[in-house]
């Protein structure tokens, strides 16, 4: 049951009203990124303490990653893998260019009325 | 993270790593991911104590207190105006969101260690500290409004809430992650506090032999250990609201190997249980600020009368305001009572102490005067005495005020 409880508890509000400082949803979002950026960051030490320690057997040396030098293929792979991620993450963009070049975009709650409303 | 391309050595100012800590036997215990969570956040503090603050005192400087002379045709002046001023300004503003972030962000960190592992702390406290009469709890003390109306610094469920009889979660959650919150100035067990008072009193009253302490509101006991250490010949008492904070205060005592120390569940405001004149020296760390106006006379006032003759009364706490305390430093030492539940902090540090001293029976010229800073081992951890950062109202640095009778 720890983990549950932890999962349900951890992030629990302090007994008291929160101040906010910015705009609400400015904060918010700001509060979500700096969570994103801290899990970041420990997931670069891990990297680190991965990479120390299988320098530390013999698996490879650090100065090797440095230097790496992928081939071409591999290069390709890397390069619509970084683009790929960039379109995840812009994807809010994306989709409000999209409706910049669409004329006469209709929400659905508008389609539901219509589609509702008896002819 | 170091690359193997850049030189080794760089010069380094900031937290050590976590991993020197010192550790006991209900310290939780914390994995990979979760000690890099507070290695970040106590950089975190860092980043925003030495590479921000400054930009936030700048805007003051150049544009708040300027602005408002300007508006009002008269300069700023007390420190709620300022701070209201500054309420205005972007930077302070962005500092302000960050470091309440940083603070919660350290809670659900702590949290999420010591909840889930909440049952075998709990289990490891009640090896160590069940049938032990050095812990006495007392269910029927009462929660006061100072410490149930908002959880002090953001702590959810404050010192005192427990999920099951013998919890210790909340106990083993502000121990480990005090760390974070003063950027590692605490030192090793998180006692710098507790070194300082120790040294201070050694040079001060050299002679001085107590054989009963008391430390009131003394949570885990991690600013108490450097005491009853340094006088092993009296028995330290630790009184505190809560239960889970003195159950893992014991068992984390003796697991460190000190014994002459009890764990008392009491409200500092009545401590009935122990007649008048039973304690040589009485000690509170960075308590004061946490009580009321009520509270706070009503403890002075029963420090005079615990004490015996000869004794002594120390309160270490971060200084009060005084005229020469520039506006914007108050201001920013204020931050923590409005924006992080500390609600008596305000007041608190503009109160004359003397007066209260005086009025709770004490002899206004045998009261005491000094400051201390936190004293780690400073081959690992950063010294406070050096340390040119100002992180307002968290820095290891503290005003003594006390007493002899």
């Amino acid at each position: 049951m720890s983990i549950a409880d932890a999962l349900a508890e951890a992030g629990a509000k302090a007994a008291g009203k929160r101040p906010y400082f910015l705009d609400h949803e400015v904060e918010a979002v700001l509060a979500i990124t700096m969570a994103a950026v801290q899990e970041l960051a420990v997931a670069r030490q891990r990297i680190d303490t991965l990479e120390r320690l299988l320098e530390g057997k013999g698996v490879l040396s650090r100065s090797e990653i440095e230097t790496f030098t992928p081939d071409p293929s591999v290069a390709i792979e890397r390069a619509l893998s970084t683009q790929e991620y960039i379109a995840r993450v812009l994807r809010i963009v994306q989709q409000r260019n999209e409706a910049n070049l669409t004329s006469g975009d209709i929400a659905s709650e508008a389609v539901g009325s219509e589609l509702g409303a008896r002819s | 993270m170091t690359r193997s391309n850049v030189p080794p050595a760089q010069p380094y100012d900031g937290p050590p790593d976590y991993r020197v800590v010192g550790r006991h036997a209900v310290f939780p215990q914390t994995n990979h991911d979760e000690i890099e969570r507070i290695n970040f956040l106590a950089q975190m503090n860092r980043h925003l104590s030495a590479r921000v603050v400054p930009g936030v005192k700048a805007a003051y400087d150049n544009k708040v207190a300027p602005g408002f002379a300007k508006a009002q045709g008269r300069p700023i002046a007390d420190r709620h105006e300022a701070r209201r001023a500054l309420l205005e300004d972007d930077s302070f503003c962005l500092w302000s969101a960050l470091r309440r972030m940083t603070m919660e962000q350290r809670q659900q960190a702590g949290r999420w260690t010591t909840i889930r592992q909440r049952e075998a702390l709990a289990e490891t406290a009640a090896q160590l500290t069940d049938g032990d009469e050095r812990l006495k709890l007392d269910p029927g003390v009462a929660v006061p409004r100072y410490v149930s109306a908002v959880d002090h610094h953001c702590m959810p469920g404050s010192y005192y809430t427990e999920a099951f009889p013998g919890d210790v979660a909340n106990g083993a959650n502000y121990d480990h992650g005090n760390f974070v919150t003063t950027a590692g100035l605490l030192g090793k067990y998180a006692d710098g506090g507790g070194h300082a008072v120790v040294k201070w009193v050694k040079r001060n009253y050299p002679d001085f032999a107590p054989t009963s302490i008391l430390e009131i509101g003394g949570t885990v006991g991690h600013s108490s250990l450097p005491i009853a250490q340094a006088y092993p010949n009296a028995h330290m008492t630790i009184v505190d609201l809560g239960a889970p904070v003195l159950r893992y205060g014991l068992a984390r005592a003796k697991s460190l190997g000190v014994d002459n120390v009890s764990f008392v569940q009491a409200s500092g405001e009545d401590l009935a249980i122990f007649p008048d004149a039973s304690f040589d020296w009485i000690q509170t760390t960075m308590f004061l600020h946490e009580l009321s106006s009520t509270a706070l006379d009503n403890i002075l006032r029963e420090s005079r009368r615990l004490l015996k003759p000869g004794g002594i009364v120390l309160h270490v706490e971060q200084p009060q305001y005084t005229p020469e305390m520039p506006l914007f430093e108050q201001a920013m030492r204020d931050w923590d009572a409005f924006y992080n539940n500390e609600p008596f902090w305000s007041r608190m540090h503009e109160l004359d102490l003397d007066a209260h001293m005086v009025a709770a029976g004490f002899e206004r010229e045998k009261l005491i005067h000094g400051g201390v800073t936190a004293v780690v081992d400073k081959d690992l951890f950063p010294d406070a005495a050096d340390d040119e950062t100002e992180d307002y109202g968290r820095k290891a640095a503290w005003h003594v005020i006390g007493a002899t009778v």
